[in-house]
Protein backbone atom coordinates (compact mmCIF):
# COMPACT_ATOMS: atom_id res chain seq x y z
CA UNK A 1 0.00 0.00 0.00
CA UNK A 2 3.10 2.54 0.71
CA UNK A 3 3.60 2.42 -3.09
CA UNK A 4 4.17 5.90 -4.44
CA UNK A 5 1.44 5.84 -7.23
CA UNK A 6 1.59 10.36 -8.26
CA UNK A 7 4.35 12.50 -7.82
CA UNK A 8 4.61 15.99 -8.47
CA UNK A 9 7.72 17.55 -8.53
CA UNK A 10 8.19 21.46 -8.09
CA UNK A 11 4.79 21.91 -10.71
CA UNK A 12 4.90 25.69 -11.74
CA UNK A 13 1.70 26.19 -13.94
CA UNK A 14 1.12 30.28 -15.56
CA UNK A 15 -2.20 31.51 -17.15
CA UNK A 16 -1.10 34.15 -19.52
CA UNK A 17 -3.84 37.44 -19.31
CA UNK A 18 -5.07 39.22 -22.09
CA UNK A 19 -3.02 41.91 -21.49
CA UNK A 20 0.54 39.34 -20.99
CA UNK A 21 0.52 39.68 -17.70
CA UNK A 22 1.45 35.63 -16.77
CA UNK A 23 -0.72 34.89 -13.33
CA UNK A 24 0.62 32.32 -11.18
CA UNK A 25 -1.75 29.69 -10.61
CA UNK A 26 0.44 27.16 -9.13
CA UNK A 27 3.84 28.16 -8.00
CA UNK A 28 6.21 25.21 -7.12
CA UNK A 29 4.24 22.08 -5.81
CA UNK A 30 5.55 19.08 -4.45
CA UNK A 31 3.43 16.12 -3.61
CA UNK A 32 3.27 12.34 -3.23
CA UNK A 33 0.52 10.69 -3.25
CA UNK A 34 0.76 6.69 -2.21
CA UNK A 35 -1.25 4.14 -4.15
CA UNK A 36 -5.57 3.86 -2.36
CA UNK A 37 -4.97 6.84 -0.94
CA UNK A 38 -8.00 9.37 -0.84
CA UNK A 39 -6.27 12.76 -0.93
CA UNK A 40 -8.25 16.02 -0.32
CA UNK A 41 -7.24 19.70 -2.36
CA UNK A 42 -8.93 22.13 0.07
CA UNK A 43 -8.82 25.61 -0.33
CA UNK A 44 -10.65 28.93 -1.31
CA UNK A 45 -11.62 29.84 -5.08
CA UNK A 46 -8.28 30.72 -7.26
CA UNK A 47 -6.01 28.58 -5.13
CA UNK A 48 -5.52 26.00 -8.12
CA UNK A 49 -6.80 23.21 -6.56
CA UNK A 50 -8.45 22.44 -9.97
CA UNK A 51 -5.31 23.50 -12.18
CA UNK A 52 -4.32 21.06 -10.38
CA UNK A 53 -6.53 18.13 -10.61
CA UNK A 54 -6.75 18.83 -14.30
CA UNK A 55 -2.76 18.57 -14.43
CA UNK A 56 -2.92 15.42 -12.88
CA UNK A 57 -6.12 14.57 -15.23
CA UNK A 58 -3.86 15.54 -18.52
CA UNK A 59 -6.16 18.36 -19.58
CA UNK A 60 -4.37 20.82 -18.63
CA UNK A 61 -0.12 21.09 -19.23
CA UNK A 62 1.83 22.36 -16.46
CA UNK A 63 4.84 25.36 -17.26
CA UNK A 64 7.45 23.66 -15.99
CA UNK A 65 8.29 21.00 -12.99
CA UNK A 66 7.64 16.95 -13.29
CA UNK A 67 4.84 14.82 -12.98
CA UNK A 68 4.82 11.03 -12.48
CA UNK A 69 2.06 8.65 -12.57
CA UNK A 70 3.69 5.21 -11.88
CA UNK A 71 6.90 6.59 -12.25
CA UNK A 72 5.81 7.38 -15.97
CA UNK A 73 5.30 10.99 -17.13
CA UNK A 74 1.78 11.89 -18.28
CA UNK A 75 1.42 13.06 -21.96
CA UNK A 76 -2.58 14.50 -21.96
CA UNK A 77 -5.39 12.70 -20.87
CA UNK A 78 -5.74 9.11 -20.01
CA UNK A 79 -8.36 6.74 -18.87
CA UNK A 80 -6.49 5.11 -16.32
CA UNK A 81 -7.49 8.47 -14.67
CA UNK A 82 -10.56 9.65 -14.96
CA UNK A 83 -12.43 12.78 -13.90
CA UNK A 84 -15.68 13.29 -12.22
CA UNK A 85 -16.87 17.18 -12.55
CA UNK A 86 -18.90 19.20 -11.08
CA UNK A 87 -21.64 18.83 -12.86
CA UNK A 88 -22.25 15.45 -14.15
CA UNK A 89 -21.80 15.55 -17.63
CA UNK A 90 -23.57 13.02 -18.81
CA UNK A 91 -24.41 12.58 -22.91
CA UNK A 92 -27.68 13.39 -22.83
CA UNK A 93 -28.90 11.33 -26.38
CA UNK A 94 -27.27 8.55 -24.59
CA UNK A 95 -29.71 6.11 -22.05
CA UNK A 96 -27.83 6.29 -18.86
CA UNK A 97 -27.03 2.78 -19.40
CA UNK A 98 -24.99 3.83 -22.35
CA UNK A 99 -23.26 6.20 -20.98
CA UNK A 100 -22.29 3.81 -18.62
CA UNK A 101 -20.86 1.94 -21.36
CA UNK A 102 -19.57 4.69 -23.03
CA UNK A 103 -15.86 4.06 -21.75
CA UNK A 104 -15.97 0.18 -21.88
CA UNK A 105 -16.97 0.39 -25.83
CA UNK A 106 -13.58 2.73 -26.14
CA UNK A 107 -11.39 0.51 -23.89
CA UNK A 108 -12.44 -2.18 -27.13
CA UNK A 109 -14.54 -3.94 -24.53
CA UNK A 110 -17.04 -6.35 -26.26
CA UNK A 111 -20.51 -4.92 -26.14
CA UNK A 112 -21.88 -7.96 -24.16
CA UNK A 113 -19.73 -7.63 -21.63
CA UNK A 114 -19.73 -4.21 -21.41
CA UNK A 115 -23.44 -4.29 -20.79
CA UNK A 116 -23.01 -6.76 -17.90
CA UNK A 117 -19.79 -4.37 -16.67
CA UNK A 118 -22.53 -1.35 -16.94
CA UNK A 119 -25.65 -2.85 -15.39
CA UNK A 120 -23.75 -4.09 -12.12
CA UNK A 121 -22.21 -0.90 -11.52
CA UNK A 122 -25.14 0.83 -11.91
CA UNK A 123 -26.75 -1.90 -9.24
CA UNK A 124 -23.21 -0.53 -6.96
CA UNK A 125 -24.86 3.40 -6.73
CA UNK A 126 -28.39 1.71 -6.65
CA UNK A 127 -29.70 3.19 -10.26
CA UNK A 128 -30.48 -0.28 -11.56
CA UNK A 129 -33.79 0.52 -12.23
CA UNK A 130 -32.69 3.39 -14.67
CA UNK A 131 -30.87 1.66 -17.15
CA UNK A 132 -33.12 2.93 -20.34
CA UNK A 133 -33.69 6.02 -19.04
CA UNK A 134 -32.55 9.44 -20.14
CA UNK A 135 -30.07 11.83 -18.12
CA UNK A 136 -32.76 14.64 -17.89
CA UNK A 137 -35.16 12.17 -16.54
CA UNK A 138 -33.07 12.23 -13.23
CA UNK A 139 -32.34 14.43 -10.13
CA UNK A 140 -29.10 16.17 -9.60
CA UNK A 141 -27.97 13.60 -7.49
CA UNK A 142 -28.93 10.48 -9.60
CA UNK A 143 -26.87 11.92 -12.30
CA UNK A 144 -23.77 12.28 -10.44
CA UNK A 145 -24.20 8.74 -9.06
CA UNK A 146 -24.39 7.67 -12.92
CA UNK A 147 -21.35 10.04 -13.66
CA UNK A 148 -19.34 8.08 -10.96
CA UNK A 149 -20.36 4.80 -11.84
CA UNK A 150 -19.29 5.75 -15.31
CA UNK A 151 -15.85 6.68 -14.34
CA UNK A 152 -15.38 3.82 -12.08
CA UNK A 153 -16.72 1.10 -14.59
CA UNK A 154 -13.83 1.43 -16.47
CA UNK A 155 -11.56 0.46 -13.75
CA UNK A 156 -8.87 3.24 -13.95
CA UNK A 157 -6.50 3.30 -11.65
CA UNK A 158 -6.81 6.81 -10.43
CA UNK A 159 -10.30 8.62 -9.85
CA UNK A 160 -10.24 12.46 -9.72
CA UNK A 161 -13.07 14.23 -8.35
CA UNK A 162 -13.26 17.99 -8.81
CA UNK A 163 -15.86 19.16 -6.42
CA UNK A 164 -18.16 16.42 -7.47
CA UNK A 165 -20.95 17.04 -4.80
CA UNK A 166 -20.75 21.15 -4.64
CA UNK A 167 -24.02 21.45 -7.07
CA UNK A 168 -26.03 18.76 -4.42
CA UNK A 169 -28.45 19.32 -1.79
CA UNK A 170 -26.74 18.50 1.93
CA UNK A 171 -29.14 15.30 2.28
CA UNK A 172 -28.04 14.03 -0.88
CA UNK A 173 -24.30 14.71 -0.28
CA UNK A 174 -24.45 13.27 2.69
CA UNK A 175 -25.58 10.05 1.32
CA UNK A 176 -23.36 9.78 -1.49
CA UNK A 177 -20.55 10.70 1.33
CA UNK A 178 -21.22 7.35 2.54
CA UNK A 179 -21.61 5.23 -0.93
CA UNK A 180 -18.28 6.80 -1.67
CA UNK A 181 -16.67 6.45 1.33
CA UNK A 182 -17.66 2.42 0.57
CA UNK A 183 -16.59 2.24 -3.01
CA UNK A 184 -12.96 3.34 -2.73
CA UNK A 185 -13.00 1.00 0.45
CA UNK A 186 -14.14 -1.54 -1.63
CA UNK A 187 -12.39 -0.79 -4.97
CA UNK A 188 -8.68 0.65 -3.45
CA UNK A 189 -8.51 3.35 -5.79
CA UNK A 190 -5.91 6.42 -5.36
CA UNK A 191 -8.35 9.26 -5.28
CA UNK A 192 -7.60 12.88 -5.66
CA UNK A 193 -11.07 15.09 -4.26
CA UNK A 194 -11.10 18.42 -4.78
CA UNK A 195 -13.16 20.57 -2.43
CA UNK A 196 -14.05 23.63 -1.00
CA UNK A 197 -16.20 21.78 2.26
CA UNK A 198 -13.80 21.71 5.07
CA UNK A 199 -16.35 18.86 6.58
CA UNK A 200 -16.62 16.64 3.22
CA UNK A 201 -12.97 16.61 3.26
CA UNK A 202 -12.39 15.40 6.43
CA UNK A 203 -15.07 12.59 6.96
CA UNK A 204 -13.53 11.21 3.05
CA UNK A 205 -10.14 12.12 3.26
CA UNK A 206 -6.45 10.11 4.52
CA UNK A 207 -4.81 13.22 4.15
CA UNK A 208 -6.28 16.72 3.13
CA UNK A 209 -3.69 19.18 1.10
CA UNK A 210 -4.69 22.83 2.46
CA UNK A 211 -3.92 25.15 -0.37
CA UNK A 212 -2.98 29.07 -0.70
CA UNK A 213 -3.99 31.93 -2.52
CA UNK A 214 -2.06 34.14 -4.65
CA UNK A 215 0.34 32.41 -5.57
CA UNK A 216 -1.71 29.01 -5.78
CA UNK A 217 0.06 26.46 -3.54
CA UNK A 218 0.30 23.91 -0.89
CA UNK A 219 -0.48 25.82 2.75
CA UNK A 220 0.00 22.82 5.07
CA UNK A 221 -0.97 19.17 4.73
CA UNK A 222 -3.39 17.55 7.35
CA UNK A 223 -3.18 13.66 8.35
CA UNK A 224 -6.40 12.65 9.03
CA UNK A 225 -6.43 9.63 11.44
CA UNK A 226 -9.82 8.27 12.37
CA UNK A 227 -11.53 4.94 11.88
CA UNK A 228 -14.04 4.31 8.74
CA UNK A 229 -16.80 4.40 8.39
CA UNK A 230 -16.52 7.73 9.63
CA UNK A 231 -19.48 9.74 11.56
CA UNK A 232 -19.14 13.67 11.35
CA UNK A 233 -19.92 14.05 14.82
CA UNK A 234 -16.58 11.83 15.99
CA UNK A 235 -14.85 14.62 18.06
CA UNK A 236 -11.58 13.83 16.76
CA UNK A 237 -12.91 15.29 13.14
CA UNK A 238 -14.21 18.38 14.94
CA UNK A 239 -11.27 18.96 16.43
CA UNK A 240 -9.41 18.74 13.24
CA UNK A 241 -12.25 20.93 11.12
CA UNK A 242 -11.16 23.70 13.81
CA UNK A 243 -7.61 23.17 13.19
CA UNK A 244 -8.31 23.69 9.04
CA UNK A 245 -10.78 26.53 9.88
CA UNK A 246 -8.06 28.56 11.16
CA UNK A 247 -6.15 28.10 8.78
CA UNK A 248 -8.29 28.83 5.83
CA UNK A 249 -9.56 32.00 7.80
CA UNK A 250 -6.27 33.72 7.38
CA UNK A 251 -6.35 32.14 3.37
CA UNK A 252 -9.94 34.15 3.13
CA UNK A 253 -8.86 37.34 4.98
CA UNK A 254 -6.34 37.62 2.74
CA UNK A 255 -8.31 36.76 -0.79
CA UNK A 256 -11.13 39.46 1.14
CA UNK A 257 -8.37 42.00 1.61
CA UNK A 258 -7.47 42.11 -2.52
CA UNK A 259 -10.47 41.64 -3.60
CA UNK A 260 -13.11 44.69 -0.73
CA UNK A 261 -10.23 46.66 -0.07
CA UNK A 262 -7.07 46.79 2.96
CA UNK A 263 -9.31 47.99 5.81
CA UNK A 264 -11.65 44.46 5.12
CA UNK A 265 -11.30 42.97 8.73
CA UNK A 266 -13.41 39.17 8.54
CA UNK A 267 -12.04 38.37 12.18
CA UNK A 268 -8.59 39.70 13.20
CA UNK A 269 -9.88 43.10 13.70
CA UNK A 270 -13.55 42.15 14.74
CA UNK A 271 -14.66 44.91 12.03
CA UNK A 272 -13.65 48.14 14.38
CA UNK A 273 -11.67 50.47 12.42
CA UNK A 274 -8.77 52.67 14.03
CA UNK A 275 -11.09 56.08 15.30
CA UNK A 276 -8.02 58.16 13.57
CA UNK A 277 -8.54 56.62 10.27
CA UNK A 278 -10.50 58.69 7.68
CA UNK A 279 -12.92 55.83 7.12
CA UNK A 280 -13.52 54.14 3.40
CA UNK A 281 -10.11 56.66 2.63
CA UNK A 282 -8.27 54.10 0.93
CA UNK A 283 -11.47 52.05 -0.44
CA UNK B 1 -59.47 39.98 -61.59
CA UNK B 2 -59.39 36.56 -59.72
CA UNK B 3 -60.14 33.71 -61.59
CA UNK B 4 -63.70 31.10 -60.58
CA UNK B 5 -62.72 28.95 -57.61
CA UNK B 6 -64.95 25.80 -58.18
CA UNK B 7 -68.13 27.56 -60.02
CA UNK B 8 -66.89 28.19 -63.05
CA UNK B 9 -68.91 31.65 -64.23
CA UNK B 10 -69.64 30.63 -67.90
CA UNK B 11 -70.68 26.61 -68.60
CA UNK B 12 -68.06 24.51 -68.85
CA UNK B 13 -65.12 27.77 -68.76
CA UNK B 14 -62.42 27.12 -65.92
CA UNK B 15 -61.67 26.97 -62.17
CA UNK B 16 -58.76 26.76 -60.48
CA UNK B 17 -60.05 23.15 -58.88
CA UNK B 18 -61.06 21.89 -61.88
CA UNK B 19 -57.43 23.35 -63.47
CA UNK B 20 -55.58 21.72 -60.41
CA UNK B 21 -57.34 18.38 -60.80
CA UNK B 22 -57.04 17.84 -64.63
CA UNK B 23 -53.48 19.10 -64.34
CA UNK B 24 -52.57 15.74 -61.61
CA UNK B 25 -54.83 13.60 -63.56
CA UNK B 26 -52.81 13.69 -66.76
CA UNK B 27 -49.70 14.63 -65.32
CA UNK B 28 -48.73 17.43 -66.23
CA UNK B 29 -48.79 19.17 -62.86
CA UNK B 30 -46.98 15.94 -61.46
CA UNK B 31 -44.41 15.88 -63.54
CA UNK B 32 -43.26 19.55 -63.16
CA UNK B 33 -43.80 18.89 -59.19
CA UNK B 34 -41.71 15.71 -59.67
CA UNK B 35 -38.40 17.48 -61.24
CA UNK B 36 -38.52 20.18 -58.92
CA UNK B 37 -38.59 18.14 -56.12
CA UNK B 38 -35.74 16.40 -57.30
CA UNK B 39 -33.76 19.56 -58.12
CA UNK B 40 -34.78 20.65 -54.29
CA UNK B 41 -33.51 17.30 -52.97
CA UNK B 42 -30.41 17.31 -55.19
CA UNK B 43 -29.24 20.63 -54.45
CA UNK B 44 -30.29 20.60 -50.48
CA UNK B 45 -28.47 17.52 -49.92
CA UNK B 46 -24.97 19.06 -51.60
CA UNK B 47 -25.67 22.01 -49.85
CA UNK B 48 -26.16 20.17 -46.24
CA UNK B 49 -22.40 18.46 -47.34
CA UNK B 50 -20.99 21.30 -48.32
CA UNK B 51 -22.63 23.35 -45.24
CA UNK B 52 -21.64 20.96 -43.16
CA UNK B 53 -17.96 20.48 -43.95
CA UNK B 54 -17.25 24.64 -44.29
CA UNK B 55 -19.02 24.95 -40.55
CA UNK B 56 -16.99 22.56 -39.22
CA UNK B 57 -13.69 23.45 -40.71
CA UNK B 58 -14.65 27.48 -39.77
CA UNK B 59 -15.26 25.90 -35.58
CA UNK B 60 -12.13 23.63 -36.34
CA UNK B 61 -9.63 26.43 -37.32
CA UNK B 62 -9.97 30.22 -36.01
CA UNK B 63 -7.69 31.46 -39.58
CA UNK B 64 -10.21 30.17 -41.81
CA UNK B 65 -13.08 31.25 -38.98
CA UNK B 66 -11.44 35.10 -39.71
CA UNK B 67 -11.26 35.06 -43.53
CA UNK B 68 -13.77 32.27 -44.83
CA UNK B 69 -16.90 32.73 -41.95
CA UNK B 70 -16.55 36.58 -42.76
CA UNK B 71 -17.24 36.18 -46.60
CA UNK B 72 -19.58 34.01 -46.05
CA UNK B 73 -21.90 35.87 -43.81
CA UNK B 74 -21.21 38.65 -46.59
CA UNK B 75 -22.58 36.65 -49.04
CA UNK B 76 -25.54 35.76 -47.39
CA UNK B 77 -26.66 39.17 -46.75
CA UNK B 78 -27.09 38.63 -50.67
CA UNK B 79 -30.27 37.43 -52.23
CA UNK B 80 -29.58 33.87 -53.73
CA UNK B 81 -31.87 34.89 -56.70
CA UNK B 82 -29.40 37.78 -57.66
CA UNK B 83 -27.21 35.20 -58.62
CA UNK B 84 -29.30 33.55 -61.20
CA UNK B 85 -28.29 36.12 -64.43
CA UNK B 86 -24.09 35.08 -63.31
CA UNK B 87 -25.31 31.66 -63.11
CA UNK B 88 -27.32 31.27 -66.28
CA UNK B 89 -24.17 33.02 -67.94
CA UNK B 90 -22.10 30.33 -66.40
CA UNK B 91 -24.23 26.88 -66.60
CA UNK B 92 -26.98 28.40 -69.63
CA UNK B 93 -30.55 28.43 -69.03
CA UNK B 94 -31.22 24.91 -67.49
CA UNK B 95 -31.05 22.35 -64.54
CA UNK B 96 -27.23 23.52 -63.86
CA UNK B 97 -28.07 26.84 -63.10
CA UNK B 98 -31.19 25.86 -61.20
CA UNK B 99 -29.30 23.86 -58.88
CA UNK B 100 -26.92 25.86 -58.23
CA UNK B 101 -28.83 28.50 -56.73
CA UNK B 102 -30.42 25.97 -54.62
CA UNK B 103 -26.69 25.00 -52.99
CA UNK B 104 -25.88 28.30 -52.96
CA UNK B 105 -28.88 29.88 -51.15
CA UNK B 106 -29.07 26.58 -48.38
CA UNK B 107 -24.98 25.80 -48.30
CA UNK B 108 -24.11 29.39 -46.76
CA UNK B 109 -27.28 29.23 -44.42
CA UNK B 110 -26.42 25.93 -43.15
CA UNK B 111 -22.45 26.81 -42.76
CA UNK B 112 -23.47 29.58 -40.55
CA UNK B 113 -25.69 27.08 -38.56
CA UNK B 114 -23.43 24.22 -38.28
CA UNK B 115 -20.54 26.33 -37.52
CA UNK B 116 -22.34 28.24 -34.80
CA UNK B 117 -23.82 24.73 -33.52
CA UNK B 118 -20.09 23.04 -33.45
CA UNK B 119 -18.93 26.57 -31.54
CA UNK B 120 -21.45 26.12 -28.91
CA UNK B 121 -20.77 22.28 -27.85
CA UNK B 122 -20.47 22.52 -24.42
CA UNK B 123 -17.01 22.31 -23.66
CA UNK B 124 -17.34 19.72 -20.10
CA UNK B 125 -18.80 17.24 -22.47
CA UNK B 126 -15.83 17.28 -24.56
CA UNK B 127 -13.75 17.01 -21.25
CA UNK B 128 -15.42 13.91 -20.25
CA UNK B 129 -14.76 12.63 -23.40
CA UNK B 130 -10.95 12.85 -23.66
CA UNK B 131 -10.66 12.16 -19.75
CA UNK B 132 -12.30 8.82 -20.74
CA UNK B 133 -9.71 8.26 -24.08
CA UNK B 134 -11.76 9.94 -26.69
CA UNK B 135 -9.96 11.37 -29.48
CA UNK B 136 -9.60 12.43 -32.59
CA UNK B 137 -12.83 11.19 -35.22
CA UNK B 138 -14.00 8.87 -32.12
CA UNK B 139 -14.54 12.86 -30.35
CA UNK B 140 -16.07 14.04 -33.24
CA UNK B 141 -18.71 11.18 -34.04
CA UNK B 142 -19.23 10.09 -30.40
CA UNK B 143 -19.60 13.65 -29.07
CA UNK B 144 -19.52 16.55 -30.80
CA UNK B 145 -21.72 15.99 -33.52
CA UNK B 146 -23.99 14.41 -31.48
CA UNK B 147 -23.85 17.09 -29.23
CA UNK B 148 -25.54 19.89 -31.94
CA UNK B 149 -28.13 17.44 -33.56
CA UNK B 150 -30.86 20.16 -32.08
CA UNK B 151 -29.44 22.97 -33.32
CA UNK B 152 -28.20 20.84 -37.18
CA UNK B 153 -32.00 20.47 -37.46
CA UNK B 154 -32.88 23.52 -36.33
CA UNK B 155 -30.66 24.87 -39.21
CA UNK B 156 -31.65 22.50 -41.87
CA UNK B 157 -35.52 23.00 -41.55
CA UNK B 158 -34.50 26.59 -42.11
CA UNK B 159 -31.94 26.28 -44.79
CA UNK B 160 -35.04 23.90 -46.64
CA UNK B 161 -37.22 26.73 -46.68
CA UNK B 162 -34.63 28.88 -48.38
CA UNK B 163 -34.06 26.26 -50.87
CA UNK B 164 -37.74 25.39 -51.67
CA UNK B 165 -37.29 29.27 -52.47
CA UNK B 166 -34.79 29.22 -54.65
CA UNK B 167 -36.00 26.15 -56.61
CA UNK B 168 -38.67 28.24 -57.82
CA UNK B 169 -37.50 31.42 -58.37
CA UNK B 170 -34.64 29.74 -60.37
CA UNK B 171 -37.36 28.28 -62.69
CA UNK B 172 -39.55 30.86 -63.01
CA UNK B 173 -36.66 32.53 -64.36
CA UNK B 174 -34.16 30.36 -65.51
CA UNK B 175 -36.98 27.74 -67.56
CA UNK B 176 -36.18 24.04 -68.02
CA UNK B 177 -39.03 23.04 -66.65
CA UNK B 178 -40.57 22.41 -62.77
CA UNK B 179 -43.29 24.19 -61.13
CA UNK B 180 -41.46 27.45 -61.67
CA UNK B 181 -41.43 27.53 -65.56
CA UNK B 182 -45.16 26.48 -65.66
CA UNK B 183 -46.15 29.26 -63.07
CA UNK B 184 -44.06 31.65 -66.00
CA UNK B 185 -45.85 30.15 -68.76
CA UNK B 186 -49.52 30.18 -66.54
CA UNK B 187 -48.26 34.29 -66.91
CA UNK B 188 -47.45 34.21 -70.81
CA UNK B 189 -51.24 32.35 -71.49
CA UNK B 190 -53.20 34.54 -68.82
CA UNK B 191 -53.72 31.37 -67.27
CA UNK B 192 -54.81 32.32 -63.64
CA UNK B 193 -56.69 29.43 -63.05
CA UNK B 194 -53.23 27.32 -64.03
CA UNK B 195 -51.03 30.07 -61.60
CA UNK B 196 -53.39 29.39 -58.41
CA UNK B 197 -53.22 25.55 -59.17
CA UNK B 198 -49.39 25.94 -58.53
CA UNK B 199 -49.17 28.50 -56.32
CA UNK B 200 -51.72 25.49 -53.92
CA UNK B 201 -49.23 22.64 -54.66
CA UNK B 202 -46.16 25.21 -53.96
CA UNK B 203 -47.72 25.69 -50.24
CA UNK B 204 -49.17 22.64 -49.43
CA UNK B 205 -45.80 20.71 -50.39
CA UNK B 206 -44.03 23.22 -48.48
CA UNK B 207 -45.61 23.08 -45.55
CA UNK B 208 -45.89 19.17 -45.78
CA UNK B 209 -42.47 18.33 -45.74
CA UNK B 210 -42.16 21.36 -42.68
CA UNK B 211 -44.97 19.70 -40.57
CA UNK B 212 -44.47 16.30 -41.93
CA UNK B 213 -40.57 16.01 -41.79
CA UNK B 214 -39.11 18.85 -39.92
CA UNK B 215 -41.35 19.44 -37.14
CA UNK B 216 -41.16 15.56 -36.33
CA UNK B 217 -37.70 15.20 -36.12
CA UNK B 218 -37.46 18.41 -34.14
CA UNK B 219 -39.48 17.20 -31.62
CA UNK B 220 -38.46 13.78 -31.17
CA UNK B 221 -34.61 14.85 -30.93
CA UNK B 222 -35.91 17.79 -28.66
CA UNK B 223 -38.01 15.64 -26.18
CA UNK B 224 -34.96 12.74 -26.59
CA UNK B 225 -32.11 15.60 -25.41
CA UNK B 226 -34.24 16.99 -22.36
CA UNK B 227 -34.85 20.44 -24.24
CA UNK B 228 -38.38 20.18 -24.99
CA UNK B 229 -40.50 18.69 -21.76
CA UNK B 230 -44.21 18.86 -22.86
CA UNK B 231 -46.56 17.60 -25.54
Amino acid sequence: MAEEHIILQNVHKEFQRKDHTPTIALDDVSLTIKKGEFISLLGPSGCGKSTLLNIVAGLEKETSGKLLVNDKPIKGPGNDRIVVFQESGLFPWLSVLDNVMYGLLIKKVPKQEAQKRALDWLQKVHLGKFAHALPHELSGGMKQRVAIARALVTDPEILLMDEPFAALDEQTRMVLHMELDKLWRETGKTIIFVTHNIREAVVLSDRIVLMKTRPGGIKSIFPVQAARPRNSSDSILIHLENRILTELEQEMEKVLKEELGSDYALKTNDLRVDPSNNMGSDI
Amino acid sequence: MWPPLIIPNDPGGVTVVKTLINGIVDGQLLEATGSSLIRLFIGFFIAVVIGFILGFLIYKYKIIDDTLGFFVTSLQAIPNIVWMPLAILWFGLGVGSVIFIVILGAALSITITSSTAFKSVPPLLIRVASTMGSTGFHLFRTVIFKSTIPQQIAGLRLAWALAWRAVLAGELLGGSGGLGTLLDLGRSIQAMDLIFSIMIIIGVIGSFIDNFIFVRIERYVLRKWGILTTH
